[in-house]
């Protein structure tokens, strides 16, 4: 029985035994599961570790078990959003990212739980119920890419892939106790990512170890030409894994432990801050005066752009249909009945905001706004390295505590969207614990610097041992 | 003599235009020739716009919208983007449209039409690219539709929207602008005008300095003719009746002549339009000056030369110059032949012709006309046999040379006219008589004799000439 | 603040369907988070411009190749409303 062991250890492993008996107990694993963290196991998974161990495959991730959110397309693999309106959806095509993975050898389990259509903090919205967080299987693993975090944490895949709109890897890596990166805008490719708010997000990847996540950056990022926001830009990502913070400048800005930070949290970040003088780094306080506004500005353009790449959702090609007597009826029932109350509201607003007498006072306005929290990131990132501070600003809540209250769920993403709206990239490292619960240190680095957050979060991770800690739930 | 414009007609008219000639669509790599095949067979991930799919903008189209543009005397805009136009319609898959909004690539040109009192010029607002949609084919009469069959083939292929002022002021003027349009762009060589759905057309009208009411469903310029003359009408019916024109768009109805009113709830549009978030903006107009160059002679600088170099009539340039493969046709024979021997046989024998059984140049070779013209000039063959072998070789088939002899056209030789008009003249002495008492008919009734004897091979007006002389002498 | 007939007219926009009793409680929950946004009034935007795209790229362009399109059984595979190679849906008015 594999649990909680890298890539390296599973790579080890393989070795030992085989990819197909690798894949195989992880399989078992995931059905005596208890966080619901997939929506859909793969029935061509053994077969695949199979073909691997037969064709002597051996690419860096060879026979290595991954599980993907529901929101990138699968060839053949039922991908669903965790929604409704895409039940029995079969994508006809990989991902890029999928179609990397694919060639480094590793072995697709499963789609994961989210939030549906990614627009959540806490994977409640989904369709197919709630994932548990293994730390305490009564509270929220976070969101969107909550099952992606879960079953990381829970030790039923090495590593996983999410996507981050405004704090969707991060938050729940957090919460889960383990390693999540939202990359640069542009860093990996959107071809085959189901779109929330096209500019804003990022697939990101979620491990167990800075390492780990470094291994699958080298897989899955990089230029394609099929994604024309996609940066031509070469990097080795591995080259990061260092330790040494000698003479790193951290930023902490004072806007990200506001009012409504939980004490505890307040206490394990700033401790890790410490840690990091120790280790030869030095810190001071930065100003982004603009955090407080960036999360209105956040969530109207997400919602804006929302509205429309979830316009194509009519139950005319593909999905759930409802039946009307005249298309544009059927197209009304469809989305009423398919999509959520979280996804309709957001639908909603976003229309509203872009729609004429309101688009100059809520969109065009929010993209201004965007542009002063991005100059906020530009002359703090000048002063320092990287900057500092929690991911979240409570540890992960009750299942079912802010689901009735939209507004008190997208506060809680107040320290992770002004990162979207920069573009910047930022990883989420267990720090330590609050109420017996995983607290995440968010450090966030200049445009395409991902090295040297990795150096850091890496640094980190090898002088403590919160990363070393397990649920106890889980053997 | 100045044109009053008693009704203050005002027309403006928006061509779509649509880009057949590139190999591939606007925003992926499927291919533009679909008009012969299966439904749903040129159709990919992209113009079905699945979930997760972007688009990628192609580079040729890009550079034939600025050809379009440069050739209607545009000036190319410094930055360019793509907007969303947002509305529903299941012939739009992603609930979008891909389009140009506040910043076309193309604008303030303008066209030299043939107008109601001289020569007049029409404004270009703007030109822009932008997506097709799919086609909807109604299952049953449009009144009593039993569903909608929808094939996504058209789905993404490049459209350039060239959009007038509203400069003209008749039904005629717009005819004369859309032929004019049509001209230019068949000399750009950017589409195929003959395919199905490569050129259409909305108008906009108003009469008395009214509201402006748009026209749609035109697909012929012929249509778009009786289209105006009809809603002109209408709109002046009502006025006169103290009735009011709304803004409005209305639906031509091609068989019965008619436009009909549209206002549904349908029509409610609200397209708030933004950014196209997956594809970054254009600066391009460093690419006009050598596009410039490279346009060919286009149709009003080539009839002036013509006029001037070949000497020819208004009517034999206008003509000559409407199709580039007819002027050029033109050209090649003008080189081997008289040119103006060439523009009467081109423009008004063959074209007549070729207009007759609705063919194209291509249906002619020029080898064959400068032979047939030549044989004309050299004396060998009437002029009616000329006329004669053309339409022999349409009809059939054969060569020039091989159909005289055939049919025996070789003119017939002079003596044996001068014999045949001897004795038609000694053979019918009535009718010569009553020609000489001023009967003009009976003259004809002679020259018939003549031609019978000669089995039609005379030159009716020789031997006319020679009766006429004969008749004289013998008097 | 949205009002309920703006709520349905939103709803008409989206396409999706609201009822009566629904828009009520639609317009409440949509105002709180209106509310919310009301704040970036406070932000003087005067002379900033607006970002689009985060990052600072133009002309992405590719090459007019003709790229395999999908098979027709691909296309209309994610459905079972489809009629003669077309996909299948009720009149439009």
């Amino acid at each position: 029985m594999v649990a909680w062991t890298d890539i390296t250890g599973i790579r080890q492993k393989i070795a030992e035994s085989s990819a197909e008996e690798v894949t195989a107990s992880y399989l078992e694993k995931i059905d005596n599961s208890c966080v619901n963290g997939f929506v859909t196991t793969w029935d061509k998974a053994l077969e695949t570790a199979k073909a691997i161990d037969s064709e002597g495959q051996d690419g860096p991730l060879a026979g290595v078990p991954i599980a993907i959110k529901d929101n990138i397309s699968t060839n053949g693999l039922s991908t669903t959003c965790s929604s409704k309106i895409l039940q029995g959806y079969v994508p006809p095509y990989d991902a890029h990212v999928i179609e990397k993975l694919r060639a480094a050898g590793a072995v697709i389990l499963g789609k994961t739980n989210m939030d549906e259509f990614a627009m959540g903090t806490s994977t409640e919205s989904s369709y197919y119920g709630a994932t548990l967080n293994p730390w305490d299987t009564d509270r929220v693993p976070g969101g969107s890419s909550g099952g992606s975090a879960a079953v990381v944490a829970a030790g039923e895949v090495p590593a996983s892939l999410g996507s981050d709109t405004g704090g969707s890897v991060r938050c729940p890596a957090a919460f889960c106790g383990v390693v999540g990166l939202k990359p640069t805008y542009g860093c990996i490719s959107r071809f085959g990512l189901i779109s929330y708010a096209n500019s804003l997000e990022q697939i990101g990847p979620l491990a167990t170890s800075v390492a780990d996540i470094a291994t699958l950056m080298d897989v899955v990022a990089g230029y394609d030409q099929r994604d024309s926001t996609s940066i031509n830009r070469e990097n080795n990502y591995s080259d990061a894994i260092k330790d040494d913070v000698d003479g790193l400048k951290i930023g902490v800005p004072e806007e990200y432990f506001g009012e409504g930070i939980d004490e505890g949290v307040e206490k394990t970040v700033w401790d890790a801050i410490a840690k990091y003088e120790d280790m030869g780094a030095s810190w001071q306080k930065v100003s982004m005066p603009h955090t407080k506004y960036a999360l209105a500005a956040y969530y109207i353009i997400a919602m804006s752009e929302a509205s429309s790449n979830l316009a194509r959702f009519d139950g005319t090609r593909y999905g759930f249909r409802a039946d009307g007597d005249n298309w544009h009826v059927m197209a009304s029932k469809t989305r009423a009945e398919g999509f959520g109350d979280e996804v309709k509201r957001r639908i909603l607003l976003g229309t509203y905001a872009l729609s004429a007498g309101y688009h100059d006072k809520y969109y065009l306005k929010a993209l201004k706004v965007r542009t002063l929290v991005k100059q906020d990131f530009d002359k703090a990132l000048s002063e320092v390295d990287v900057l500092m501070g929690p991911t979240m600003p409570t540890p992960a809540f009750k299942i079912g505590e802010k689901i009735d209250d939209p507004l008190s769920l997208y506060l809680a993403d107040v320290n992770t969207v002004p990162i979207n709206l920069a573009g910047v990239p930022s990883i989420s490292v267990p720090c330590g614990f609050a109420d017996k619960m995983p607290v995440g240190l968010q450090i966030v680095g200049k445009h395409f610097d991902e090295n040297t957050i990795l150096r850091a979060a890496y640094s980190f991770e090898q002088n403590t041992d919160h990363h070393t800690k397990r649920p106890e739930e889980v053997a | 003599m100045v044109y009053e414009n008693p009704d203050g007609v005002k027309i403006g008219l928006e061509v779509h235009v649509q880009l057949n000639k590139l190999k591939t669509k606007l925003f992926c790599g499927c291919s533009t020739d679909y008009h012969n095949d299966e439904p749903n067979t040129h159709v990919c991930p992209v113009c079905l716009g699945l979930p997760g799919s972007l688009p990628v903008i192609n580079e040729k189209a890009v550079e034939a919208a600025i050809k379009i543009g440069l050739a209607l005397n545009c000036s190319i805009v410094e930055q360019t983007q793509f907007h969303r136009k947002n509305y529903y319609y299941p012939d739009l898959p992603k609930g979008f449209q891909t389009t140009q909004y506040d910043y076309p690539i193309a604008g303030n040109g303008k066209v030299v039409i043939e107008g109601e009192d001289g020569e007049r010029t029409i404004g270009i607002t703007r030109a822009h690219m932008e997506e097709d949609p799919g086609r909807l084919q109604h299952i049953g009469t449009i009144e009593r539709s039993k569903g909608t069959l929808i094939n996504y083939n058209r789905s993404g292929m490049t459209l350039i929207e060239i959009v007038s002022e509203p400069d003209m002021r008749s039904p005629k003027e717009a005819r004369r602008y859309l032929d004019k349009l049509r001209s230019i762009l068949d000399y750009l060589d950017v589409f195929d005008g003959d395919l199905e759905g490569a050129m259409r057309v909305d108008a906009n009208v108003s009469v008395f300095g009214g509201q402006r009411v748009e026209v749609k469903n035109i697909s012929s310029f012929k249509g778009a003719e009786r289209a105006l003359l009809y809603e002109i009408m209408r709109q002046k019916n009502h006025v006169r009746r103290g009735g009011e024109i709304v803004m409005e768009t209305r639906h031509f109805d091609e068989a019965r002549g008619v436009t009909i009113s549209m206002r549904t709830k349908e029509e409610e549009h609200d397209y708030r339009y933004f950014p196209e978030p997956d594809l970054v903006p254009m600066r391009v107009a460093d690419r006009a000056p050598e596009i410039k160059k490279a346009l060919p002679e286009l149709p009003d600088a080539k009839r002036e030369r013509f006029l001037e170099q070949y000497e020819m009539s208004g009517m034999h340039a206008r003509a000559l110059t409407t199709e580039i493969k007819v002027a050029n046709f033109y050209e090649e024979v003008a080189s081997q032949v008289n040119p103006k021997d060439a523009s009467v046989w081109v423009a008004d024998i063959l074209k007549g012709e070729l207009n007759y059984r609705d063919l194209g140049i291509d249906a002619f070779t020029i080898e064959d006309i400068v032979e047939i013209i030549q044989l004309v000039t050299e004396n060998k063959i009437t002029e009616q046999s000329g006329v004669e072998i053309i339409r022999t070789i349409l009809d059939h088939g054969g060569k020039p040379q091989e159909i005289v002899k055939e049919k025996g056209l070789l003119k017939v030789e002079d003596d044996i006219v001068a014999k045949a008009v001897e004795e038609a003249i000694s053979e019918n002495p009535e009718a010569v008589e009553d020609y000489r008492g001023g009967k003009e008919k009976s003259l004809n009734f002679i020259v018939g004799k003549v031609m019978q004897k000669t089995k039609g091979r005379a030159d009716a007006r020789e031997a006319r000439e020679q009766l006429i002389e004969k008749i004289k002498e013998q008097n | 603040m949205i009002t309920k007939e703006e709520v349905e007219h939103v709803g008409w926009l989206a396409r999706i369907e609201i009822d009566e009793k629904e828009s009520d409680e639609y317009a409440e929950k949509l105002n709180s988070v209106l509310d919310y946004f009301g704040q970036l009034d406070e932000v003087d935007t005067e002379d900033v411009p607006p970002t689009y795209h985060v990052m600072d790229v133009v002309n992405v362009f590719r090459e007019d190749e003709v790229k395999e399109s999908m098979p027709q059984e691909v296309v209309l595979a994610n459905t079972e409303h489809k009629k003669e190679g077309n996909f299948k849906s009720p009149k439009i008015m």
